[in-house]
């Protein structure tokens, strides 16, 4: 069940009401209510852990303007083929179906003093709780020439969604023997090896439909996530294909000129016939206007997610600076359960568990040949800090990397369902 | 209802071919086969239900037809709706279980090779009543294999903890015991769970991701998701 604006906003005010008394569990009438912006890895994990677990003690509210999710994780399958872009969309209705009210609108200011959330459809959600996981937005001015208006003739594809289609579509559409090229983002960013996945799937795709095609990739950094594992298998899968200029080549100066469709590396100009910016990244702009970010990113408690800011404001996945663990789906998971739990305990007095994390991240390098790395993690006084490690080997056999691409579809099904029930 | 043509066309390719070849499997090349089937089906004198149902007396038998196993709906399913357990009805299973029973939650790839399908199928026949074509063999009865010090085994996990250290399980492993290229975890016998778990602990089994998650559960955490998953329901 999903509200429309009218009976949403009737209980809104129902809930005002009764909520007027901030202190919750004392109280002794009326529910304590979460409100969670944000419905992906970390928001609809954190709005569903609640409300299953709390059995109705809590209400809990979740804020997500699209009706239809579509995954970053696997979009960039969909880009290489492998994929269709139903199989990684998502909708919100089993959510509902658990116990969370699911608003779509877009969540526009915060008010830590009277603990509310307003709307851009007009009105207001108070909270007891308040937890941000609006992923990421892109800083401005990162990559000279590009701007948000310029995502249609150069998309960033780093939204899953419409992005994704329109990048699928220029890939498709590339004349024989083109240029695809990538501005690859500096760190700290979401899914470290997502643009090096993106980079393969592409190739694969390219390979099959046109394969005197080029790939330029652009990068700030000398080294990236899984590096020798992604040049291994583009040697292997993609000899001569994919020309990768790290930092040492003058891969951090870089212009575009989305007009001209060019893109300029270390002063060398080269037209282009796709451009895949994907620039700098920040915060979601909630967790700013909430004021709880410092500079690019909201500094949280690894005990429990909370801001170093706001006691009661919370912030997941990509959104959040903790430590050690990467922005990606996995971990924003893995984080709001610690959240959901520490939430619930707060208000409610549920036993609140020592908190642990961890993270695995897939990646795809070519049809059946799945890489993957991760790692488990633990809240310190200072972060969260990593505990112990692993990552898949160069020269692995084929067995192997099936069976680890195969995982990732478990994981698929696994964390999806995890998510939205 | 596609199912059941399914295996219909299934079991008559298959009834083909093992008339065609007029051979029986070599049921010593079975066992060393019914190694990777063990870990989950015991067989023989002593055996019981694990992970999947024993699998004495399999030949003849309704499928999913155990009072005393907690079957997947899918296997039920199937069972509810005729399928019985012969040479080729195996055969078409053990080839791929879930193209013949969708949803069930023996996590096994199958195995493709016929001549191997015939062995293992030539050695389970063995543990079944009147085995025809086959010399009665002495039963074997296969225990799961561990050096696992009884007091661990013998702890008292709780399923609350066990629920709460789940959700780490579940970013993966699907609480109604889908599973489609990670494995079902739910209503395993809770020894069963304890020494897969101490197993990945001790890095004896290989996946590096299980070698991590359970590398940091200590042996009262490892009782209690043993005890909370051994009650899911699917």
């Amino acid at each position: 069940m999903t509200l429309d604006r009218r009976t949403f906003m009737g209980s809104t005010a129902a809930a005002a009401a009764v909520l007027s008394a901030p202190t919750v569990k004392a109280a002794g009438h009326g529910k304590p209510r979460v409100v969670v912006v944000g419905g992906g890895a970390g928001g609809a994990t954190a709005a569903r852990y609640i409300a299953k677990d709390s059995k109705g003690d809590i209400d809990v509210l979740l804020i997500e303007p699209s009706r239809t999710y579509y995954t970053c994780f696997f979009s960039n399958l969909y880009i290489g083929g492998l994929k269709d872009i139903d199989d990684i969309g998502h909708t919100y209705g089993s959510l509902a179906a658990s116990g969370v009210n699911v608003v779509h609108d877009w969540a526009v200011g915060v008010d830590r003093d009277a603990k509310t959330v307003s709307l851009a459809g007009g009105g207001f959600v108070p909270y007891d709780k308040l937890i941000l996981s609006p992923g990421i937005d892109f800083v401005e001015g990162a990559v000279e020439g590009w701007s948000l208006a310029a995502q249609n003739a150069m998309p960033h594809a780093y939204k899953a969604g419409s992005q994704s289609e329109l990048l699928k579509a220029q890939i498709m559409a590339m004349p024989e023997g083109g240029v695809f090229a990538m501005v690859a983002p500096p760190n700290p960013y979401r899914c470290p090896p997502g643009p090096y996945e993106r980079v393969s799937m592409v190739a694969h795709v390219l390979k099959e439909t046109n394969p005197t095609a080029k790939i330029i990739v652009a990068d700030p950094k000398p080294k990236f996530s899984k590096m020798s594992l992604f040049q291994e298998g583009w040697a292997d899968h993609y000899a001569g294909m994919i020309d990768w200029i790290g930092e040492d080549f003058g891969g951090g100066n870089v212009s575009v000129d989305p007009d001209a469709m060019t893109i300029t590396i270390d002063g060398e100009e080269t037209q282009a016939d796709v451009c895949n910016v994907i620039p700098a990244m920040k915060a979601g702009r909630i967790a700013e206007l909430a004021g709880v970010t410092d500079g690019n990113w909201a500094p949280v408690n690894g005990a429990d997610m909370s801001t170093k800011a706001d006691a009661d404001i919370y912030v997941l996945g990509d959104a959040s600076a903790q430590g050690d663990m990467p922005k990606s789906g996995f971990s924003a998971n893995s984080q709001a359960k610690v959240c959901a739990n520490a939430v619930r305990g707060a208000l409610t007095g549920s036993k609140v568990f020592p908190a642990k994390f961890s993270n695995t991240c897939w990646s795809l390098i070519a049809p059946n040949d799945g890489v993957k790395v991760g790692a488990t993690y633990e809240a310190t006084p200072e972060k969260i800090a990593k505990v112990d490690g692993f990552i898949s080997q160069t020269g692995e056999s084929s067995d192997v990397r099936k069976a680890t691409y195969e995982e990732s579809e478990g994981w698929y099904t696994g964390i999806t369902s995890d998510m939205l029930g | 209802m596609r199912i059941l043509r399914f295996s219909l066309s299934v079991a008559v390719a298959v009834f083909c071919t093992v008339a065609a070849a007029d051979e029986f499997g070599d049921p010593t090349a079975g066992e060393k086969i019914y190694r990777q089937c063990k870990s989950c089906h015991q067989i023989g004198s002593a055996a019981k239900h694990r992970i999947g149902p024993h699998l004495n007396g399999i030949f003849g038998r309704q499928a999913a037809s155990h009072d005393g196993f907690r079957y997947s709906k899918g296997l039920a399913r199937v069972g509810a709706s005729g399928l019985e357990w012969h040479a080729e009805t195996l055969d078409a299973f053990l080839e791929n279980p879930r193209a013949m029973a969708s949803g069930t939650r023996m996590s096994f790839k199958g195995l493709k090779n016929p001549q191997d399908r015939r062995d293992v199928i030539a050695y389970l026949r063995g543990f079944s009543d009147s085995p025809a074509n086959i010399p009665e063999a002495d039963p074997t009865a296969t225990a799961t294999d561990h050096n696992l010090d009884p007091a661990i085994i013998a702890l008292k996990g709780d399923p609350e903890y066990g629920e709460y250290l789940s959700s780490d399980c579940t970013t993966c492993h699907q609480p109604d015991g889908g599973d489609d290229g990670i494995p079902s975890i739910v209503l395993w016998p809770e020894e069963d769970f304890v020494v897969a778990m101490h197993a990945y602990k001790n890095k004896d089994r290989p996946n590096p991701v299980m070698q991590m998650m359970a590398g940091r559960l200590n042996a009262e955490e490892i009782a209690a998701l043993a005890a909370y998953f051994a009650t899911l329901d699917d």
